[in-house]
C-alpha cells in the first residue's frame, strides 16, 4: 500500500493540479460568455441575460444544457470522419496549452511533514503550474496554431459553401497573423533569454526598475501582439470565419448541437489562452511590483513575503486580475469595431503589421546586443 | 511619414470609439422588464379597439359602416337592426344599432382610419395589446370582447402622462 502510493504519488499530483487548473479555466470561460454577453448588453443599452439565476448567473448552465439537448444535425452528404474529427482538433488544440500558464508563484513548504508515509520527501516547493517547459512559448504558439485544422477541416467537410468560404479565409487569416505574432514575441524572448513562461516572468522581476514589465521596453511588440492575438482568436474585428453578415455563420454554419458548442468553447478557450500569453510576456505574469517590498517594510513576511501562501495568493488574484482586464478588453472591442474586408485584413497583416514586427525584432537585437556588450 | 500620420488617424478613430462605446455602460437601460414590469404606452397608443357606450350603458355605435368602409384591410364587419323601443330599453343610443360588430385581428393593421371615420366616438383604440391567440379562429373579436364594458384590461400597460417623456427619439442619445 504504502510503496503503491509513493509510486503513484507524482502522477496523483500532476492530476489535481490538471483537474485544478481544467476546472478553474472551464469556469472562467463560461462566465466569460456570461460576461460577454452582459457587457456587449450595457455598450448597446440593453441589460443582457438576467433570467436564469440571480443576475443571471447560472445562464451559462443553461446554455450548456440547451446545447445538450438540441438535435445533433449532420448533412447528408458531408464527410462524416472528418466532420466529426473537426470540433475534437479545435478544442483539444485549445485546451492543451492550459498546462503551461504560470498561475502564480512557488509555495515554499515542506510536503513531507504535511503528508503520510514520507510521500513528498524532497520537495520544498509548490509550483502553480502543471508544467513548466523550456519551450513554452513554442509549445503555446505551436499548439494553437493546430487550432487552425480544425476550422480549416470543419469547413471543408460540410460540404458547404459557406463553410468552404469561413474556412479558406481562417486559414489564410491565422497563417497571415502568427507570422506577426511570432515576430512579436522574439522580442520579449531576446530580453528575457529564455523561452520558458516561468523563465520570461523571472526575468521580468529582476529586469531594472523601469522595466519590470515589458511592456515598456516592448510596447510595438505589444500592440501587434494583442493585434495579432485578436486575429488569432477570429475575434471582432478580425472574425471574417464566421462572418455572419456574409457568410451566415462561416466554418461552423453545418455545426449544431454539442458541435458546434465544442467549436464554441474553443474560441473562448483561445481568448483565455491569448490573454494569459498576453499578461505573461508583457505585463509581468502574476508578478506585482512592490509586493514583497511591502511585505518586508511592514513586518508581515510571514503573512505575505516571498513565498507564502499569502503571497501566492495575491499574486493569483493579481493575474487573474489581468486576465480579466484583457478578456474585457476583447468584449469591449467586440462591442465597438466594425468588420475588416478581407482584402484590408490581407494588407494589415503582411504590409504593416509584419514589417512592424519585424522592424521591432531589428532594433531589440540592437539594443540588446549594445546593453550587453 | 504618411503611415504614421495613418498610424495616428486610426488610433485616434479607434479610442474615440472605444470612449463611445465604454461610456455606455454606466447609463441608464432601456430594457423594460415587461412581464415583471408594465409597458408605457403613450396615450395616442393604438390598440385593442374599444366600443364606447354612453353615460347609462346604452351603446354609442349606430352601425352607419363609415369605420367598415373606410378600412383598408376590411377587417370590420357589422349587421346593423333597429330598435324601436324607448330609450330604457334599448341596447343602443340611438334607434338603429349594431347587432353584430366583429373585427378580424388577423388582418387589422392597427391604422386607426375607423377611429377617424367614426361620427359617434363610438370606436376607439384602447391600449390592451397581448392579442396573441393559440388558435386563429380566436383572432376574430365580437362586440362581446370590444365592449368597454366587458373588455379586461390588461394591468401590464400603463399609459403615460402628456408631460412625460417616453419616446425613445426625444431622449438624448
Amino acid at each position: 500500500m504504502e510503496e503503491a502510493l509513493k509510486t503513484a504519488f507524482p502522477f496523483i499530483a500532476i492530476s489535481i493540479g490538471i483537474l485544478l487548473v481544467f476546472g478553474g479555466v472551464m469556469m472562467i470561460v463560461a462566465y466569460t460568455v456570461l460576461a460577454e454577453r452582459k457587457v456587449l448588453g450595457w455598450i448597446q443599452g440593453r441589460i443582457g441575460p438576467n433570467r436564469v439565476g440571480p443576475w443571471g448567473l447560472l445562464q451559462p448552465f443553461a446554455d450548456l444544457f440547451k446545447f445538450i439537448f438540441k438535435e445533433d444535425l449532420v448533412p447528408d452528404k458531408s464527410t462524416k470522419f472528418v466532420y466529426y474529427l473537426a470540433p475534437i482538433v479545435a478544442l483539444t488544440a485549445a485546451f492543451m496549452p492550459m498546462i503551461v500558464y504560470p498561475f502564480g508563484p512557488p509555495i515554499n513548504v515542506d510536503l513531507a511533514a504535511w503528508l503520510p508515509y514520507g510521500l513528498g520527501e524532497g520537495i520544498t516547493q509548490i509550483p502553480l503550474r502543471v508544467a513548466d517547459l523550456d519551450v513554452g512559448i513554442l509549445y503555446v504558439l505551436a499548439i494553437t496554431s493546430v487550432g487552425v485544422y480544425g476550422i480549416a477541416l470543419a469547413g471543408w467537410s460540410s460540404n458547404s459553401k459557406y463553410s468552404l468560404m469561413g474556412g479558406l479565409r481562417s486559414s489564410a487569416q491565422m497563417i497571415s497573423y502568427e507570422l506577426a505574432m511570432g515576430a512579436s514575441v522574439i522580442g520579449v524572448v531576446l530580453l528575457a533569454g529564455t523561452l520558458s513562461l516561468g523563465g520570461i516572468i523571472d526575468a521580468q522581476i529582476h529586469a531594472p526598475w523601469w522595466s519590470r514589465w515589458f511592456i515598456v521596453p516592448q510596447f510595438v511588440g505589444f500592440v501587434v501582439f494583442l493585434i495579432a492575438a485578436f486575429a488569432e482568436t477570429n475575434r471582432v474585428p478580425f472574425d471574417l470565419p464566421e462572418a455572419e453578415t456574409e457568410l451566415v455563420a462561416g466554418f461552423h454554419t453545418e455545426y449544431s448541437a454539442l458541435k458546434f458548442a465544442l467549436f464554441f468553447m474553443a474560441e473562448y478557450v483561445n481568448m483565455f489562452t491569448v490573454s494569459v500569453m498576453c499578461v505573461t510576456l508583457f505585463l509581468g505574469g502574476w508578478y506585482i511590483p512592490g509586493l514583497d517590498w511591502v511585505a518586508r517594510q511592514t513586518d508581515l513576511v510571514w503573512l505575505f513575503g516571498v513565498g507564502t501562501v499569502g503571497y501566492a495568493l495575491i499574486s493569483h488574484v493579481g493575474f487573474l486580475l489581468k486576465i480579466f482586464a484583457f478578456l474585457f478588453l476583447y468584449i469591449w472591442v467586440r462591442g465597438t469595431l466594425p468588420r475588416f474586408r478581407f482584402d484590408q485584413l490581407m494588407n494589415f497583416g503582411w504590409k504593416f503589421l509584419l514589417p512592424v514586427a519585424l522592424g521591432n525584432v531589428i532594433v531589440t537585437v540592437i539594443l540588446v546586443f549594445l546593453m550587453n556588450r | 511619414m504618411s503611415v504614421i500620420s495613418e498610424v495616428l488617424r486610426s488610433a485616434k478613430a479607434v479610442i474615440s470609439g472605444m470612449k463611445t462605446t465604454i461610456s455606455q455602460i454606466p447609463k441608464e437601460k432601456w430594457t423594460v422588464q415587461y412581464p415583471d414590469v408594465p409597458v408605457t404606452v403613450q396615450p395616442r397608443y393604438r390598440g385593442q379597439h374599444l366600443l364606447h357606450v354612453d353615460e347609462m350603458g346604452k351603446e354609442k355605435c349606430v352601425a352607419c359602416y363609415l369605420c367598415a368602409a373606410a378600412c383598408p384591410s376590411d377587417c370590420i364587419y357589422i349587421e346593423a337592426e333597429d330598435d324601436p323601443r324607448p330609450y330604457e330599453d334599448r341596447i343602443g343610443r340611438d334607434e338603429r344599432y349594431a347587432k353584430v360588430y366583429n373585427i378580424d385581428y388577423g388582418r387589422c393593421i392597427f391604422c386607426g382610419y375607423c377611429v377617424e371615420a367614426c361620427p359617434k366616438d363610438a370606436i376607439t383604440h384602447g391600449y390592451n395589446f397581448e392579442l396573441s391567440v393559440y388558435n386563429r379562429a380566436d383572432l376574430l373579436k365580437t362586440k362581446d370582447d370590444l365592449l368597454i364594458t366587458k373588455q379586461k384590461q390588461s394591468d401590464k400597460y400603463r399609459v403615460a402622462l402628456s408631460s412625460e417623456d417616453v419616446d425613445s427619439e426625444f431622449k438624448e442619445v
